[in-house]
């Protein structure tokens, strides 16, 4: 009986945990099939460089990345670029130095530009910020088998956009159907054949908004990749530790319960 | 130490005897280990050493954070991400130390549970119970105050909505809430001592996890039978028990690495399930979320808190007894503290001779409910106050006050409970088949 009921209780109160999260959804997100989904999903390289291209082409005209330092577009488990690039990256931003009282620009121990307006979000935790997949019945079950739904929050708002317009108290607001509340201030960014990729991916609106998504989950979580690599040895070894323990365990208490046993 | 007659530590050579003389500190830990423990628990009885291990886990990694962290409203967010990205596993810390808070309480709350099925808080063992219970408080003062740390929007939020509770106590609330924060609202200081006694509170929680265990080792340890161990002499003694090493250990451990590789799952996949996303924007006093929800492992207690609206007719009689001293808003803070204060007073609430759930036919489906009940409570604590969620929320916090006030004190009375064995051998050996009937090979 107790056995059931804490069994039960561990199942329910480890899926409940995920209502937490319930609150807030309101809007539409779609379901995308990212590479570094599920634990042995990595970050695609290549898509990440052509995210960091979306974010430097559009994005950074308004938001910033104000946690992510520059050097680390050369980790191993990001981006990955060559040093040199990453150096010759960071000069096209600038940053106010003290010591030289003057703007320079930006080397790769700085790191990204916050952003440039006073209402854009910082993007660097964005994918983390935001989540999808509440339910069913604000349970967080759904999050279990699809994701946080962080970056696919960013994709369906990058696509959520319906064409609808409206002016509210002088502000011109766009229907968007994953934003919650439906109305966002931010202009469609995103259009068809917006930009060309070095590597000729296709450039299609879709392809464009996923790697930017999968870019933003990188910014967020950096070290995605050693985490989950992390807790695969830890896993491994911590069964192999649990199955010795096991036998340990049951060498140990054999001869009590076969003693009784043949008394 | 008194209790259970049992073998002591005896030094044996010149060295031993200096040492004992002067400070026996080996015979406490041979006592401590080799204490006779029921041989018959069950796996619901290992959630004292995952418990234990928490609490290290908690300090090891949080006094490596801390060396990274910076209290600062300005920097305290800024500093989280420098560990998450610029200190060596400084992720896999800061992950482990969030995570873990969450494994802290799915143990104790499963510790607790065994605790009210099995009669563990019954006499002789009130006073491990009651020490438990405090445990149990600072723990959540500590996970309050340390999820408050980072800096985000459910941080500050969560911290003006908790501390908002104390507020509410008529007369002297307000001038207790602006003394707990430092100020009129959460800045700077509120932050500065959170943090300072979020560092505090985990080593009374140790020197108090000492004096629990010292009071159950002086009871002895309860058991699924609730039969007491023997002590009319040390050769029946130890027929009901085995010394705590190895038999103990050694299943303790097999269940806390079972655990564990479940733990290092969610650490190592999904290090954020059980967290809010919104704790991943920073703090900004002009912007509140749209709903602002704690951590799951409040959740319970944040739903009774939150039932009692002013609609409802206890909270309205309340009101109007005491001339609108006990608003509705009062008498939430006092729900959620009597909730917890009821499981305190379980010992004297429960009048039942016979101590563990399983002999007791009737008991078992209310505590059943119990259980149901706070998986309930958990879900409607995160769900927005609207219907049905606040009628839900008014029935599941009713009955976890009935279980208490009402239920245990009359099941005593009006329930026939079955024979428990006379002895906790007879137990044992009726699971590993050996009756007195079963012949010899």
């Amino acid at each position: 009986m107790m056995r059931k009921i804490a069994i039960a209780a561990v199942a329910a109160l480890t899926l409940s945990g995920g209502a937490a999260m319930a609150a807030g959804a309101a809007g539409h997100i779609e379901d995308v099939d990212f590479s570094f989904e599920g634990p042995f999903g990595t970050f695609d390289q290549n898509q990440l460089q052509r995210g960091l291209q979306v974010y430097t082409e559009v994005c950074a005209a308004c938001h910033g990345l104000k946690f992510v330092p520059l050097r680390t577009l050369a980790d191993e488990g990001g981006p990955h670029l060559p040093e040199d690039q990453v150096r010759a990256y960071a000069t096209q931003f600038e940053i106010f130095d003290p010591e030289l009282d003057d703007f320079r620009p930006r080397t790769e121990t700085d790191h990204f530009p916050e952003s440039n307006l006073s209402n854009a979000p910082d993007l660097s935790l964005m994918a983390k910020a935001r989540a999808g997949f509440h339910g069913p019945y604000g349970s967080g079950l759904n999050q279990l088998f699809k994701g946080m739904g962080g970056p696919e929050y960013i994709y369906s708002l990058l696509m959520g956009y319906t064409g609808e317009e409206k002016v509210e108290a002088g502000t011109t607001l766009y229907e968007n159907t994953a934003f919650p509340g439906g109305w966002i201030g931010m202009a469609p960014p995103l259009y068809e054949d917006q930009l060309e990729y070095a590597d000729g991916h296709s450039n299609s609106m879709e392809a464009v908004a996923e790697d930017v998504s999968a870019f933003l989950m990188w910014t967020a979580e950096p070290k995605m990749m050693a985490r989950k690599q992390t807790g695969f040895i830890a896993v491994l070894f911590l069964s192999v530790l649990t199955v010795l323990l096991y036998l340990t365990n049951k060498r140990i208490w054999m001869p009590v319960k076969r003693k009784e046993k043949n008394a | 130490m008194a209790g259970i007659p049992h073998d002591h530590y005896e030094p044996k050579t010149g060295g031993e005897k200096w040492l004992h003389s002067r400070l026996p500190i080996v015979a406490l830990i041979y006592d401590t280990i080799m204490i006779p423990t029921p041989k018959n628990l069950n796996w619901m009885w290992i959630w004292g050493i995952v418990l234990t291990f928490c609490l290290a886990m908690q300090i090891v990694t949080g006094i490596i954070l801390v060396m990274h962290y910076t209290p600062h409203v300005d920097l305290a967010f800024a500093s989280v991400e420098h560990i998450m990205r610029n200190v060596n596993g400084g992720h896999m810390l800061r992950y482990l130390h969030q995570n873990g808070a969450s494994l802290f309480f799915v143990a104790v709350y499963l510790h607790i549970f065994r605790g009210l099925y099995y009669g563990s808080y019954k006499a002789p063992r009130e006073i491990t119970w009651i020490i438990g219970m405090l445990i149990y408080l600072l723990m959540m003062a500590t996970a309050f105050m340390g999820y408050v740390l980072p800096w985000g929007q459910m941080s500050f939020w969560g911290a003006t909505v908790i501390t908002g509770l104390f507020g509410a106590i008529p007369f002297i609330g307000e001038p207790i809430q602006t003394w707990l924060l430092g100020g009129p609202a959460v800045d700077n200081a509120t932050l500065n001592r959170f943090f300072s006694l979020h560092y505090l509170l985990p080593f009374v929680i140790a020197a108090l996890v000492a004096v629990h265990i010292w009071a159950f080792h002086t009871t002895g340890n309860n058991n699924p039978t609730g039969v007491e161990v023997r002590r009319t002499s040390k050769e029946d003694a130890a027929k009901d028990t085995l010394p705590f090493w190895p038999y103990f250990v050694m299943k303790d451990l097999f269940a806390l690495a079972l655990i564990m590789v479940v733990f290092f799952a969610i650490v190592g996949f999904m290090p954020n399930y059980l967290g809010h996303p919104d704790n991943y924007i920073e703090a900004n006093a002009l912007a509140t979320p749209a709903h602002i929800v704690p951590e799951w492992y409040f959740l319970p207690f944040y739903a009774i808190l939150r039932a009692f609206t002013a609609d409802v007719w206890v909270v309205m009689f309340a009101d109007w007894i005491t001339g609108g001293i006990i608003d509705a808003k009062f008498f939430g803070v006092l729900a959620m503290f009597g909730a917890i204060a009821v499981m305190a007073l379980a010992p004297w609430l429960d009048t039942s001779r016979v101590r563990s759930g399983r002999y007791r036919p009737m008991f078992k489906w209310w505590f059943a409910l119990l259980c149901v009940d706070f998986v309930v409570l958990t879900w409607v604590g995160a769900m927005p106050a609207e219907e049905p969620y606040a009628t839900i929320s008014l029935i599941a916090s009713a009955y976890w006050f009935a279980y208490f006030l009402v239920i245990l004190p009359l099941l005593g009375v009006i329930e026939k409970p079955q024979a428990a064995p006379a002895t906790i051998e007879e137990d044992f050996n009726a699971h590993y088949g050996a009756t007195s009937g079963t012949p010899a090979e």
